[in-house]
C-alpha cells in the first residue's frame, strides 16, 4: 500500500511537469497581457517598465524556468491583474467551491442512488419508467438555462431563496464557510441543486443499470433461495456490488466540478474557483490561469489516488499494487 | 416563565425585528458589472477602481456627472503663471482614522503613485511626473511648479486619492522623490490596501470588508466633511454576467444594477416596481483606417490603398446608417456620433450636423475616386469589449458592401484583437474610446497626430495618419493655458479631422442603471456608480 502510493506520487509529479508545459506555452499562445493591462496612452517607456516587471521580456523558455524556479519555492507566480500571489486567489476562492460542490455531490448520491435502485430493481413497474424518462431531464436541460430557470421560480417568482451570491460566512478554522449559517444555507441551495441534477441522473442511471444487473446475478438468487431478508439482499449484495462505478464517477465528478463549475459559478455569481478562471482567461492572467490548472490537476491527482484505495475497501477482490494509474 | 416574562420577551423580539428593518432601510445593495481589481486608489486606473476609490477616498479636486472638476479637499485653485499652480485646502477635514488632513498627506499621496511597486504603469503618475517641485507655504496651501505646462493639471489630481502618511514611518515629508520624499519605512502595497489595514481615506465611507470575488462592504464614514451620504452601509457585489444581475434585481437581493442589457429593459418597463436611467457616457465607438501603402487586409483591382483617398473615407462614412444601429442594434441605447466626444463636453463643436446617411452619393464617391467596382477588405472588430460590438460591425461591413465595399468581418475575443490592433496588423477597425480628462484633447492627442512618443502624441495611430496642418494645431491647443482659447483651438482640431476622416465616429454609448423604484439615480457620463449620489424619494 506505501509502495503503491509512493509510486504514485511520482507519477504524479511528472503529470504535473507535463500540464505546466501544456499550459504555459497555451496561455503564452493567446496574447500580449500588456495590452490588456495598461491603457493605450501609457508611454512607451512606462509600458517597458512594466513588461519587464512582469517578466515579459525573457524569451519564453526562460519564463517557463523562471517559473519551475518560482515553483520549486512554492510560488506559482503573482497574479498580472491584481497583484497579488496567484496561489492566494485561488486558495481565497477555494472553501466557496468546495461547500457547493460537497452539498451538490451529498445531494446527487443521497438522491440518485435510492432512486437508481428502485427503478432497478422493478424495471418494468410505472414508477421505474418514471424515474428513468425523468432522469433524462436532468442531464439534457443545459446548465446554464436550468440555473435561470431555478432564479426565475424559486427566487423572482416564489422569492424562496436569493438569486445569487454567497451568504453570510463565519469562520471555522480560519476558513470563511457559509453552510453553518441559516443565510449561507439559503445561497447555497439553488447553485448546489443546479450543479447536482446532471451528476444526480448520472449516480441514478448508474445505478439502475447496475442494480438490474446484480439483481440477476446467481450470488443474488442465491441468497434469496437462502432465505435472506430482501433488505438484506439490497444493501449488502445489490449495493455494494454497485458502488465502485459510483464511486468512480462520483471521484472524477468531484473533480471536475471543483476546477469547473464555471457555469453554475457564473449564473449565480458565486465566488468560486471556476469564475475565477474565466475571468483570469479573459484577461489574460496567465499566472493564475497557469496556477489554477496547476492546482486542478493536483485535486484530479490526488482524488483519483482517493478513488483507487476506495475501490480496495469496497471490492477486496482488488489489488493496489498491481494497479496503475 | 410567567405569561408576563414571555410577552415581554415576545415584544423584545419583536422590537428587534423593527428595528433590524428600519437598519436594512438605510443599507443599499448594489450589483456591479465589474469589479474592483483592488482597493489601493493608486494600484490601477480603471472605471471600476476609480468609481470605489470615489467612496473611500477624495482628491484635491473633484469630478461632478458631467466630468467637469468641482471642489473637494481643495475650495480654490488658481492658476498663477503658465506653470505655477495654487491650491488652498479645507482645514476641516479629517480621515476616517481621525487624524487631521493636511498638506503633508497629499505630498505623501504624491510621492506614492511615484513609488507604488505594485501598481500597474502608466496609473495616475502622468501629473505628478511633470511636477517639478510642490511647496507648502503653510498647513494647508500647495503651490505646484511643474515642468511642462499642463492646462488639465486640475483634472488630473481630481483623480489622485489622498491617502493619510500616518500609515508609514517618516520623518520630514517633502517633495523630493530621489529620497524617498522623507518616507523612511516600506512604502504600503496593493495587499496593505486590500486587507484593510492602510485603506485609510477622507471620503463619505469607509472599507468594512473586501473580499474578492464576493463583495464589498462599505460602512458611512461618520467623520466625513461633506455632506452626510444616506445610506448608512452600502455594499457591492459583483456580477458579471447580465442575465443573473437582472434577476438579482427582480428577486430583490440588488436595489440597483449596472449595465441590464438594453433588450431586457422591456422586462421591467412599465413595472411600477423598478425604473431605470439612460445617461449618455463620454465613450465613443469608431472605425480607424490603415492609411500604409501596403496595407495587410485590402484589395483594390489596382493595388493601391483607397483609404488613402478622401473621397473613399467621406464615402464610408456615408454609407452607415448611424440612426438604424442606434435604434435596431443598440435599442437607443446609444446616442449617432458626428465627432469623436458628444456636444456640450470641452472642446467639442457645439452645432456639428449629424453625419449624413447617404449610400447614394456614397457610390458616386467611390466612382469618383476610381474605384467604380468598389473593392475588397477585412474588417476586425472586437465581439466582447463594448456593447453588443459584434453585431454593430456586422451591420457596418453590410453597409459597406452595399456601396460596392465588399467587407468580410472578422470579430475576435479583445484579449487577441488589442494585440493585434497594436501590431498594426489591422487596415479597418472598430475601437472605442472614453475621454478620462472629459475633454476633447484626450481622444485626439491620443489617435490622431503623428506618432511622437517623446511628446506622448499619437500613440494609438496605429493606422499612420499624418496631417501636419491638424498638428500644428492640436499641439498649439494642449498647451494653451486659456480656457476659452484651448476650447477653440480644439474645434478647429476636431472640424479638420471630420474633413478628412482618418477615423470614422460611429456612436456614443449610453450607461444604462436599474434600481427598484423609491429610489433615484441619475447616471454619470464617467459611467461611475457613485451609492452617494443614489438617493431614495423619501
Amino acid at each position: 500500500m506505501t509502495l503503491f502510493i509512493l509510486r504514485r506520487a511520482i507519477q504524479s509529479v511528472f503529470v504535473l511537469l507535463a500540464v505546466s508545459i501544456v499550459v504555459f506555452f497555451a496561455v503564452y499562445a493567446i496574447g500580449d497581457p500588456v495590452e490588456l493591462l495598461v491603457s493605450p496612452d501609457t508611454s512607451a517607456a512606462e509600458r517597458e517598465v512594466m513588461i519587464r516587471r512582469l517578466g515579459l521580456d525573457l524569451p519564453i523558455w526562460r519564463q517557463y524556468l523562471v517559473f519551475l524556479g518560482n515553483l520549486a519555492q512554492g510560488d506559482l507566480g503573482t497574479s498580472f491583474v491584481h497583484g497579488v500571489p496567484a496561489v492566494e486567489l485561488i486558495l481565497q476562492r477555494l472553501p466557496a467551491t468546495l461547500e457547493l460542490v460537497v452539498l451538490s455531490l451529498v445531494i446527487a448520491v443521497s438522491i440518485g442512488l435510492p432512486l437508481g435502485m428502485i427503478a432497478g430493481l422493478a424495471p418494468e413497474t410505472r414508477t421505474a419508467r418514471t424515474i428513468m424518462t425523468g432522469s433524462i431531464f436532468g442531464y439534457s436541460l443545459p446548465a446554464f438555462w436550468q440555473g435561470m430557470m431555478l432564479i426565475f421560480v424559486f427566487a423572482v417568482f416564489l422569492n424562496w431563496a436569493p438569486a445569487a451570491g454567497r451568504g453570510d460566512t463565519v469562520s471555522l478554522l480560519g476558513i470563511e464557510v457559509s453552510f453553518l449559517t441559516a443565510d449561507g444555507w439559503s445561497h447555497l441551495i439553488l447553485p448546489a441543486i443546479n450543479l447536482a441534477l446532471p451528476n444526480l441522473a448520472l449516480v441514478l442511471r448508474l445505478a439502475a443499470s447496475g442494480t438490474a444487473e446484480a439483481r440477476l446475478q446467481d450470488y443474488v438468487k442465491y441468497a434469496r433461495a437462502k432465505g435472506v431478508r430482501r433488505g438484506r439482499i439490497v444493501r449488502r449484495h445489490i449495493l455494494r456490488n454497485i458502488l465502485v462505478p459510483v464511486v468512480t464517477v462520483i471521484g472524477v465528478e468531484f473533480g471536475s466540478l471543483i476546477a469547473y463549475s464555471t457555469i453554475t459559478e457564473t449564473v449565480f455569481a458565486w465566488p468560486g474557483m471556476g469564475k475565477l478562471l474565466i475571468d483570469s482567461v479573459y484577461q489574460l492572467d496567465r499566472p493564475v490561469v497557469v496556477a489554477y490548472v496547476m492546482i486542478a490537476t493536483f485535486i484530479f491527482v490526488s482524488v483519483n489516488l482517493l478513488v483507487d484505495l476506495a475501490y480496495a475497501v469496497l471490492d477486496p477482490r482488488v489489488e493496489l499494487e498491481k494497479g496503475a494509474s | 416563565m410567567t405569561p408576563h416574562m414571555r410577552r415581554g420577551r415576545l415584544l423584545g423580539a419583536l422590537a428587534f425585528t423593527l428595528l433590524a428593518g428600519t437598519a436594512s432601510a438605510e443599507d443599499l445593495t448594489i450589483a456591479l458589472s465589474s469589479e474592483p481589481t483592488a482597493v489601493d486608489p493608486h494600484y490601477h486606473d480603471l472605471s471600476s477602481n476609480n468609481a470605489l476609490t470615489m467612496h473611500v477616498f477624495d482628491a484635491l479636486l473633484t469630478t461632478d456627472a458631467q466630468q467637469k472638476v468641482q471642489p473637494n479637499l481643495a475650495t480654490r485653485w488658481t492658476n498663477e503663471g503658465p506653470t505655477t499652480w495654487r491650491f488652498e485646502l479645507r482645514d476641516d477635514v479629517v480621515f476616517s482614522d481621525g487624524t487631521p488632513f493636511t498638506a503633508e498627506d497629499v505630498i505623501f499621496s504624491y510621492c506614492r503613485v511615484l513609488n507604488n511597486e505594485t501598481a500597474v504603469s502608466g496609473s495616475f503618475d502622468e501629473a505628478i511626473k511633470n511636477m517639478a517641485s510642490i511647496e507648502t507655504p503653510d498647513d494647508h496651501t500647495l503651490v505646484f511648479e511643474t515642468n511642462e505646462p499642463d492646462p488639465l493639471l486640475p483634472i488630473r489630481l481630481a483623480q489622485i486619492a489622498i491617502i493619510s502618511d500616518e500609515i508609514v514611518e517618516h520623518g520630514e515629508i517633502s517633495f523630493d522623490p530621489e529620497s524617498a520624499c522623507g518616507v523612511t519605512g516600506a512604502w504600503p502595497t496593493v495587499n496593505d490596501f486590500n486587507d484593510g489595514s492602510v485603506a485609510v481615506g477622507t471620503g463619505p465611507y469607509a472599507i468594512e470588508s473586501y473580499v474578492k470575488g464576493s463583495g464589498i462592504d462599505l460602512v458611512r464614514n461618520e467623520r466625513y466633511f461633506g455632506e452626510t451620504p444616506e445610506w448608512e452601509r452600502v455594499s457591492f457585489k459583483p456580477v458579471p454576467n447580465a442575465g443573473p444581475r437582472l434577476a438579482g434585481l427582480l428577486s430583490g437581493d440588488y436595489d440597483v444594477i449596472e449595465n441590464p442589457a438594453a433588450r431586457d429593459l422591456s422586462r421591467i418597463e412599465g413595472s411600477d416596481d423598478y425604473e431605470y436611467v439612460i445617461t449618455p457616457s463620454s465613450r465613443v465607438i469608431y472605425l480607424q483606417l490603415d492609411m500604409r501603402d501596403d496595407s495587410p487586409f485590402v484589395d483594390a483591382p489596382d493595388g493601391s490603398n483607397p483609404f488613402q483617398d478622401v473621397r473613399v473615407r467621406r464615402a464610408m462614412s456615408m454609407a452607415i446608417d448611424r440612426e438604424a444601429i442606434v435604434e435596431r442594434i443598440m435599442d437607443d441605447a446609444a446616442a449617432p456620433a458626428n465627432q469623436f466626444l458628444p456636444a456640450g463636453m470641452f472642446g467639442t463643436i457645439a452645432d456639428a450636423p449629424a453625419l449624413e446617411y447617404d449610400p447614394e452619393r456614397a457610390r458616386e464617391l467611390l466612382a469618383e475616386a476610381g474605384y467604380p467596382d468598389g473593392f475588397s477588405v477585412t474588417f476586425h472588430a472586437t465581439n466582447d469589449r463594448y456593447i453588443n460590438d459584434a453585431q454593430v460591425a456586422q451591420a457596418v461591413a453590410q453597409f459597406f458592401t452595399r456601396i460596392g465595399i465588399e467587407t468580410e468581418l472578422d470579430a475576435m475575443t479583445r484579449s487577441i484583437f488589442f494585440s493585434r490592433r497594436s501590431g498594426r496588423e489591422f487596415s479597418l477597425s472598430m475601437g472605442g474610446w472614453g475621454s478620462d480628462t472629459g475633454e476633447a484633447s484626450s481622444f485626439l492627442r491620443q489617435w490622431v497626430p503623428t506618432t511622437d512618443d517623446v511628446a506622448g502624441l499619437g500613440g494609438s495611430n496605429y493606422g499612420g495618419w499624418s496631417d501636419p496642418e491638424f498638428d500644428v494645431v492640436l499641439r498649439e491647443a494642449i498647451a494653451t493655458m486659456d480656457d476659452a482659447e484651448r476650447e477653440a483651438l480644439l474645434q478647429q482640431a476636431g472640424a479638420r479631422v471630420l474633413e478628412q476622416m482618418p477615423y470614422i465616429p460611429l456612436h456614443y454609448e449610453s450607461t444604462i442603471w436599474a434600481f427598484r423604484s423609491g429610489l433615484d439615480y441619475q447616471g454619470r457620463a464617467d459611467q461611475y456608480t457613485l451609492a452617494t449620489a443614489i438617493t431614495s424619494d423619501e
